[in-house]
């Protein structure tokens, strides 16, 4: 016989109840219980989440189940039994483990695991989770790429250091990156530093919806340093237009 | 290695009755909002061509007076797919704008890293919609992140009153209305219904060619019902996109049993999580496409997947892996076709894996081609030109 005793596991509606009682006891169940309301309170949880089969049809199309352990099923059943401990640790620990293919959008309960997981890390970024931010170290570059510029990626990524594992073509690239973006017959695609040729109206108009919609803050919750760079870089250009933020 | 029996789906063709559709037309919603002063919805141009989605119902694409979304990981990092886009698009004789008045959809970040929301990623959308209806052509998106993304947005904004204000309320900020597309097209549908007149003006023979296809996730799983299935495509039972241009150019599609399983390109993983796309992409997708098919080529339809399934294969040599096999979009496939420049056009030297052997299957001269490319390089280093026009690539 074990020495441990078995956690006493209930199956229940009642938030609290939970698969997963020895995960993160040093937060509290309220502050879990409070990101679980901010999750349910998204205006699209409502949509991906209609029950559950069980049947396991979401598992066998995700490639993520396939090289780590992680599950959309269980993702969308610790949503329905609303487990608020389980929850918690999937918002650490599987979330990011996620391809967000959507390939388990062909449930026959219409829910979208994926979906949920797109909720569950909003929300982990949102106030600041250690776990999220370690997930998005490296990424910054990423963020500030296309927040600032309106473009995700650039052909001056295309770095050997970068892509060592994509052969020596990148070395190739990164070495006449300049003629060989001249070599585009498209007029847009004279770039190195953006995928394209991005007007500065444009930019101010993106820059705009950054901070009406918030997004300026859940950069600053996540990565105070790269919410500087940022704001640097958008306040200029903003102010240069005549808007005061 | 277990897989799926192909032969399932080849029984009497499906037909779907609209009438038992699950889901209501998006688009009724739509006209439903613009009647209610909501929203503006903006009109597919005449010419059209009529194709039919998953559930039966009918879908308009334009054939010009197109306003072109481009992709960041296509203008970025295979600058060869959006250049043949445009390039089919100028050769068919069809009129559009290549908008600087364009910001990525952001889709790829926000699903890499969720640093943004939803009133956020809706206005983005709405922003870009408005910028082409500003110019009165019509948006085409070149990404299938974006079309599905916006897809998506599509659904959230006429189910949610409080999204739609959110983003009205932006949008009038910015000057703008809140305008909608009548239709989200993306440029393989449009692809798929020009077949027979890319068909038409072929100059290659592609009749011994063999090419395997990747249908993009985000194309037809993220939000399923508006992409183009067909009855005389795999039974209709998979989406006709992209098979349908392989076979109108002669060539032979090389099936096998992974068809649904994604290119593993994971959005983060993709950029800080190799390993494990790597992994998807050779062991799920290219070695079961060698070894069922043997396919020349790999055709797909999306930027991340073409990045993935081509880049994937360079280090997993050193284990021995089955690969080998290039990739490339439909757009690419379709300029080759019809005699578009590997380099100039299609900028294959762009691309990872090993090329010429397609190449010579499909009748180039690819070091013929690579002395021309060349010695358009020469010219651009003496200053001769500034960039290579689009009279320089069909030179």
């Amino acid at each position: 016989m074990s020495a441990v005793a078995a956690p006493v596991i209930t199956f229940s509606r009642t938030p609290g109840a939970t698969l997963a009682p020895h995960t993160y006891p040093d937060v509290s169940f309220e502050e879990k219980l409070r990101l679980w309301e901010e999750v349910k309170a998204d205006v699209r949880f409502p949509d991906y989440l209609y029950g559950c089969y069980e049947c396991g049809i979401c598992v066998a199309s995700c490639p993520s189940a396939r090289f780590y352990d992680f599950s959309p099923r269980k993702i969308a059943q610790a949503a329905a039994r609303e487990d608020v401990e389980l929850i918690y640790e999937q918002m650490n620990d599987d979330v990011w483990n996620c391809s967000q293919c959507f390939s388990c959008n062909r449930c026959p309960r219409q829910n979208s695991p994926g979906g949920i997981i797109t909720v569950l890390r909003e929300v982990a970024v949102r106030n600041g989770l250690r776990t999220s931010q370690k997930a998005l170290e490296g990424y910054g570059r990423v963020v500030y790429k296309i927040m600032t510029t309106g473009t995700q990626v650039s052909p001056d990524m295309l770095q050997p250091d970068a892509f060592p594992d994509w052969g020596p073509d990148v070395q190739a690239i990164s070495d006449n990156l300049d003629l060989w973006r001249r070599a585009l017959p498209p007029e847009t695609l004279h770039t190195t530093t953006t995928g394209w040729e991005v007007a500065e109206s444009t930019l101010i108009e993106l820059y705009l919806i950054w901070y009406y919609s918030d997004v300026m803050g859940m950069i600053e919750e996540v990565d105070e340093g790269l919410h500087m760079i940022i704001v640097d870089v958008m306040e200029e250009t903003l102010e240069d237009a005549g808007y005061e933020i | 290695m277990a897989t799926i029996p192909i032969e399932s789906i080849k029984r009497a063709p499906f037909r779907p009755d609209v009438a038992d559709a699950p889901t209501v037309d998006i688009r009724e919603l739509l006209f439903q909002l613009e009647e209610d002063g909501e929203l503006i919805v903006q009109r597919v141009p005449e010419p059209y061509v009529e194709v039919m989605t998953k559930y039966g119902r009918t879908k308009k694409i334009p054939e010009q007076m197109t306003w072109h979304h481009k992709s960041c990981g296509q203008c970025g990092h295979i600058p060869g797919y959006s250049t043949s886009i445009f390039w089919l698009n100028r050769k068919l004789g069809m009129e559009y704008i290549d908008p600087k008045d364009q910001t990525s959809c952001t889709g790829w970040n926000y699903y890499a890293s969720a640093t943004s929301n939803a009133v956020a990623q809706a206005a983005v959308a709405a922003r870009n919609f408005a910028a082409a209806h500003e110019t009165g052509y019509f948006p085409i998106i070149h990404c299938g992140t974006s079309y599905g993304h916006y897809k998506e947005v599509r659904e959230e904004l006429v189910h949610h009153a409080d999204l739609r204000a959110k983003v009205r309320d932006i949008m009038g900020k910015l000057g703008k209305q809140l305008v909608w597309p009548e239709e989200v097209v993306h440029y393989s549908e449009w692809v798929h219904a020009m077949r027979d007149r890319i068909a038409a003006g072929q100059t290659r023979d592609f009749s011994n060619i063999v090419a395997s296809v990747h249908p993009a996730c985000h194309y037809y799983k993220l939000v399923q019902e508006d992409a183009i299935y067909d009855p005389d495509l795999y039974g209709g039972q998979r989406t006709a996109t992209v098979t349908g241009l392989i076979k109108a150019v002669g060539a032979t599609v090389g099936d096998y049993s992974t068809f649904f399983d994604c290119c593993g390109f994971g959005f983060r993983h993709i950029l800080v999580q190799r390993d494990f796309s790597r992994s998807f992409a050779t062991m799920r997708k290219i070695e079961v496409m060698k070894e069922e098919a043997n396919p020349d080529v790999v055709i797909t339809h999306d930027t991340g997947c073409v990045t993935t399934l081509d880049q994937s294969q360079f280090a997993v040599r050193a284990h021995q892996r089955n690969v080998g096999v290039p990739v490339m979009s439909d757009a690419q496939f379709a300029a080759l076709a019809m005699g578009a420049h590997p380099y100039r056009v299609c900028q294959l030297h762009w691309h990872s894996t090993d090329h010429r052997n397609l190449l010579e299957k499909m009748g180039i001269d690819w070091e013929q081609a690579w002395i021309e490319f060349e010695s358009d390089l020469k010219r651009l280093e003496r200053n001769e030109i500034e960039h290579l026009s689009w009279e320089d690539a069909d030179a």
